[in-house]
């Protein structure tokens, strides 16, 4: 079973290999932008532009009053063609602003994003949101309820996921960056200590960290583990806390934060510098996999386009991680600001299509390996069988979604699949 | 936005998009594969009695699920490979000149009253191998017993001259019961018997011809991650600790009779053990520990089957008492019951 800082989880083929050593490099302005004007958890945003309109780079594009949400800006100069609609990876059609980009871009320019003095208004500003994938707006993250004093700040670069490489790289990259930025949110929540915590499948990242760390900052290797980036998980690992169930994660006096994200806050507090690409890991059957720093608002078939096409069998095309990400019925959906990696799956490698009709066969998998410690196979039981009550009682709600439990079903049963429609249901019913 | 092309024959679903490579027949075949050694000794030290035995149960096990199937209209179910585990099992649990109607009765009872009843593979209580030997035991458990001089094609006739009522076998544990209910001592060295159970032992059932076999199989079963050592360690722990209680050899008690292959393979069935890794320590304890007991205390010296049956049936008693643990949930007892 190996060692674990956490319990339960597993350990599934890296699949890194192919781009561990790639080093990030741009990807090509397309020769359209669609920019989702919701690419975070939260209130979308409302456009700011008209069709015809002319912006920059960096331009604020879309933005609404309100806590939760995080404002869109243009990446690149060019001309607003339409303001319509567009698919997200996760399925949904949001409002778009899509703009034709000039021939010519100075990518290293761009509208800075004004400085009021506010730290946290300057992160709001700037489009700050998780970049792990979870999209949360980062000015909520960082401003707890009153009462709660974060100890320790800890920056996630596990990175956990077979197959992406994206903060990997960062990490190796800027080191000097991201201690940055665990520095500067250390400084802004007024904590005593400052983690940089990485799995120990990335040496050469935890060495550059550690000849970059300074003052309060330190560099953390975790054994290998699957969902050891998963927030609880993190935060149990390195404080041997668990966050209370119903409780926020800063209730443990912690406040997680993506590495790429840390960077983003230090561009933007520096330089005044708005969110407007991040690194997409390409990778799995695709000619050219690797590492690119993509603008937000391009299309994932342009970008597996410059990364040499799909090539051989491909089961399925994932936006994200194979275990968390979402499988894309469309590849003409845009890059937003969560979009860690494209994935293509090929046959084999894929899981096999779910099947209701295969037995569990109580091998104990499930249990042995949730990291939360519940019984997936059994709220699935519950699931399916219409018994919101009973898998609510047996903390459904808990359910990371990890999908460790469908990893592992010999059987293949969809268990997760199943979990999913229990927590909405509960929810709906307003347990807590 | 204008132009969107649909995808080509690509899958979406929902996450995980990826699986581990275990299967049900994966697990299933290297269960027969941890049995394969103690299986081909059997055959290089019996020969051709071995070779029927398995034949038959396996032929009447896998006969069995397919009929069943095939009358009830139902998806066959062959491939999932745990009737093949189920034939191997009941063979190996049988003693070897078993005749060969009695054996083909077992299986069938094997699969379809301890299996397919309930709702085929994941659904039973019992561990349908030993329900199987279950009922051939208490059919014609007289007729066991003295089957060693009897043979493969013996008749209930060949039997009834004799009666049905000796229990008592020729075997080094059957002879060791008799001594200890007679005069409280033994009237051989256990020490002595190590050797031959851990190496080469043609008394009791196929199984039985080599402990240290045994042992081999269900180490690799461990390491491959496909038992947990729980309910083995539990169980052959416990059965050591309640002889040396009782004043016998615990070496021997271990070694001798049905124990290593009732708690490396049978009582580990994953469908009538416990969920939780803590369930599955106490399931394994009590296995022992009834086991024990029937070898001490009860009638019966070869009391596996029964301990691992009783200890099937408590399986779900024991997974509601020992639930995991959610994470960030602190709960006292009272709250749990």
């Amino acid at each position: 079973m190996g060692r674990s800082a956490f319990a339960g989880g597993v350990h599934p083929p890296g699949y890194k290999e192919s781009t561990a050593g790639s080093a990030v490099q741009w990807a090509p302005v397309p020769s359209r932008l669609v920019v989702p004007l919701s690419q975070h958890l939260g209130a979308p945003c409302a456009a700011l532009v008209q069709k015809g309109d002319r912006v920059e780079r960096g331009q604020l594009i879309g933005d609404v009053d309100a806590m939760v949400s995080a404002p869109i800006h243009s990446p690149v100069a060019g001309v607003v063609t339409e303001i319509g609609t567009t698919l997200t990876a996760g399925g949904q059609r949001v409002a778009a602003v899509i703009i034709e980009p000039d021939e010519v871009q100075d990518l290293e320019s761009f509208v800075e994003v004004p400085d009021t003095g506010d730290e946290r208004a300057r992160i709001r500003a700037a489009g700050i949101v998780g970049m792990g994938g979870a999209t949360f707006p980062s000015t909520v993250k960082l401003s707890p309820p009153k009462g709660m004093k974060i100890e320790t700040v800890i920056l996630n670069g596990c990175e956990c996921e077979p197959f992406l490489t994206c903060d990997h790289r960062l990490m190796l990259e800027e080191p000097a960056r991201v201690v940055a930025g665990a520095e500067k949110i250390r400084e802004m929540m007024d904590a005593r200590r400052a983690v940089i915590a990485l799995e120990d499948n990335k040496p050469d990242a935890a060495a550059a960290l550690r000849a970059a760390a300074t003052g309060a900052v330190e560099v953390v290797e975790l054994p290998t583990r699957y969902p050891q980036g998963a927030e609880k998980q993190l935060i149990y690992a390195l404080l041997k806390k668990e966050v209370p169930h119903g409780k926020l994660p800063a209730s443990t006096g912690a406040l997680v934060h993506n590495v790429a994200t840390a960077v983003a806050m230090v561009d933007a507090l520096e330089k005044g510098k708005p969110l407007t690409e991040r690194i997409v890991t390409v990778t799995g059957s695709v000619a050219r996999p690797g590492n690119y720093r993509v603008l937000i608002g391009t299309l994932v078939s342009d970008l597996i386009e410059y990364a040499g096409g799909l090539v051989g069998d491909v089961e399925r095309v994932i936006s994200g991680g194979p275990m968390t990400g979402m499988a894309l019925g469309s590849l003409d959906v845009p890059i937003a600001k969560g979009s860690s990696g494209i994935v293509a799956l090929p046959k084999g490698v894929a899981a096999p299509a779910i099947s209701d009709d295969q037995p569990c066969i109580r091998c104990g998998r499930c249990p042995d390996s949730c990291p939360m410690g519940l019984e997936p196979y059994m709220l699935a039981t519950f699931s399916g069988k219409r018994m919101w009550d009973a898998a609510a009682e047996r903390h459904v709600l808990d359910c990371i979604e990890c999908g460790v439990c469908s990893y592992v079903c010999p059987t293949n049963r969809p268990l997760l699949q199943l979990i999913r429609v229990g927590k909405s249901a509960a929810m709906s019913k307003g347990v807590k | 936005m204008s132009e969107e092309t649909t995808a080509p024959a690509r899958t979406v679903g929902s996450s995980p998009h990826i699986s581990s490579k275990a299967t049900c027949t994966g697990i299933m075949l290297w269960v027969v594969a941890a049995l394969a050694p103690s299986a081909i000794w059997a055959v290089a030290t019996m020969g051709m009695v071995a070779v029927q035995l398995f034949a038959v149960s396996i032929v009447a096990a896998l006969g069995t699920e397919w009929a069943w199937n095939a009358i009830a209209r139902k998806p066959q179910t062959l491939r999932d490979g745990s009737a093949l585990v189920t034939g191997v099992l009941l063979a190996m649990s049988l003693p070897p000149r078993t005749p060969w109607w009695m054996v083909a009765i077992g299986a069938f009872i094997a699969i379809a009253l301890g299996k397919l009843i309930f709702g085929g593979l994941g659904h039973n209580l019992f561990n349908p191998a030993l329900v199987g030997r279950a009922f051939v035991t208490l059919s014609w458990g007289g007729v066991l017993a003295g089957v060693q001089n009897r043979g493969w094609f013996a008749t209930l006739a060949d039997f009834s001259a004799e009666g049905f009522d000796t229990i008592s076998g020729a075997t080094r544990l059957g002879i060791a019961a008799s001594d200890r209910a007679a005069s409280g001592a033994y009237g051989f060295d256990l020490a002595a018997q190590y050797q031959p159970l851990l190496l080469k032992n043609l008394e009791g059932s196929l199984g039985e011809v080599s402990a240290a076999l045994l042992i081999l199989g269900g180490l690799v079963l461990i390491i491959k991650g496909i038992i947990d050592w729980r309910i083995p360690a539990g169980y052959i722990g416990t059965m050591g600790l309640v002889s040396w209680a009782f004043g016998s050899d615990p070496i021997f008690h271990v070694l001798a009779g049905g124990v290593l292959l009732g708690a490396f393979f049978m009582a580990t069935d994953y469908v009538s053990s416990p969920m939780s890794k803590k369930g599955r320590l106490v399931y394994g304890i009590g296995c022992g520990l009834f086991n024990a007991l029937g070898r001490f205390v009860g009638p019966m010296p070869e009391s596996t089957t029964f301990a691992i049956l009783f200890m099937n049936g408590l399986a779900p008693l024991i997974d509601r008492m020992t639930r995991p643990r959610v994470f960030g949930v602190v709960k006292t007892d009272e709250e749990r019951a």
